[in-house]
């Protein structure tokens, strides 16, 4: 299964970014193979749309599961219709490499 | 000043500031009112259609209420192929697409309605539908003063189909005055863009400065003629004088940093109703704008 994380850096000691849509990094990390990549953010400073538009970036990778610190309200409905669960962090001086161990516990 | 040589004459004045809070809407109402004795075909229109108020400051009645609409995109996904050109098209990222998943959507609430999509769509796959984006509300005072109020809806994109469409309304009136947005971008720009000139209040503070640099910066590449009312003179310091001087632009006039003023206006009051100097002062000061701005209508 495969799980967006939203960050900070592209360090796995970078802190998870609490803004969906406009974070700084996406860490996909895949459970099966254990192995994580990080993609920069288009959307980071989009005029209009972006929480609409990082869905369809972190879709188009196939995440089930997205882990972040806050969700816009017009990107609910999307991940709904497209299966996809939201994990919200209320702490946000976690780092990826915190998240990563949570996933696998 | 003869008021007769300006019977014939109409002008559209916009009251705006690139800082908010300066005082646009106690300048519209006061200017509207006092100059209702020799210009009674006029009307106030409240552009801030994102919180509009000036209607507040009358005891007026709702003549009626209609409906702006936008058009926004309908997708056949029988038809579509979930090409993505829709979205490459679509610069307010209002349309959502995962073509493995075969997933399209509107995102209504970002659309503006340009329209893009629907030209973008080579397999006649997007259709359009009506979207309420606001209403203009049409106002009447108890005593005969004409109020429009451009009123957008909670949570929609943009005003600015509400503000042009506010603007339809007064075509028959010889005098329009018009209580503009704050700020700098496109509602302040559809307001502005059909005046002949515009008021830009402001406060002589660095907020009020900067921010009074940024307008007229924008109406200068408007070509627009301008000057300006300093309220709450004698707060703040002069380099805003300073400013006006170098940049040779009309000192209008100062209102002063009065306590009497901010009660009657926190209390609801046109000020110009109870304040004869504030009357006198705008009737004179929209009477001489009319005389070098307005148009003749013959």
């Amino acid at each position: 299964m495969k799980i967006a994380i939203t960050s900070n850096g592209k360090e796995l000691n970078s802190n998870v970014d609490p803004r969906f849509g406009r974070c700084s990094y996406f860490v996909i990390y895949d459970t099966e193979s254990k192995s994580h990549e990080f993609f920069e953010n288009p959307n980071k400073n989009a005029e209009n749309g972006a929480g609409p538009a990082s869905v369809q970036f972190v879709a188009d990778k196939g995440v089930s599961k997205i882990v972040s610190g806050e969700f816009g309200m017009k990107i609910k409905s999307l991940l709904d219709s497209l299966k996809i669960q939201m994990i919200v962090i209320k702490d946000p001086v976690k780092t990826i490499q915190d998240i990563i161990d949570m996933l696998n516990k | 000043m003869e008021v007769e040589k300006l019977v014939n004459k109409t002008i559209k004045i916009a009251i705006a500031s690139g800082k908010g809070g300066t005082g646009k809407t106690l300048i519209a109402t006061s200017m509207f009112y006092a100059i209702q004795e020799n210009f009674k075909n006029s009307v106030l229109v409240d552009c801030d259609a994102e919180e509009p108020n000036s209607v507040l400051f009358f005891k007026a009645n709702l003549q009626r209420s209609v409906e702006v609409v936008q058009k926004v995109p309908v997708i056949d996904t029988d038809k579509c192929t979930f090409c993505g050109k829709c979205h490459d098209y679509c610069a307010y990222n209002a349309i959502f697409i995962i073509p493995p998943s075969r997933i399209i959507k509107v995102i209504e609430e970002l659309c503006h309605g340009c329209g893009a999509c629907s030209v973008a769509c080579e397999y006649d796959a997007i259709t359009e539908k009506d979207m309420e984006v606001g209403r203009v509300n049409v106002f009447v005072s108890n005593e005969g003063f004409n109020i429009i109020e451009a009123r957008m809806k909670n949570g929609v994109m943009t005003p600015v189909p509400v503000i042009k469409a506010a603007h339809k309304y007064t075509v028959d009136k010889q005098v329009v005055i018009m209580d503009s947005p704050p700020g700098t971008s496109c509602p302040f720009i559809q307001t502005v863009v059909e005046a002949d000139y515009v008021i830009l209040v402001t406060e002589p503070t660095p907020f009020g400065l900067s921010d009074l640099k940024q307008s007229v910066n924008t109406l200068k590449t408007m070509n627009k003629n301008y000057g300006v009312i300093i309220n709450r003179a004698g707060l703040g310091d002069k380099k805003i004088f300073d400013y006006l001087k170098s940049e040779d632009i009309d000192l209008l006039a100062e209102i002063p940093f009065d306590k009497e003023i901010a009660v009657l206006y926190s209390n609801g009051n046109i000020v110009a109703a109870h304040n004869d100097k504030i009357k006198i002062l705008f009737a004179n000061l929209f009477e001489s704008i009319l005389e070098r701005y307005g148009n003749s209508s013959n």
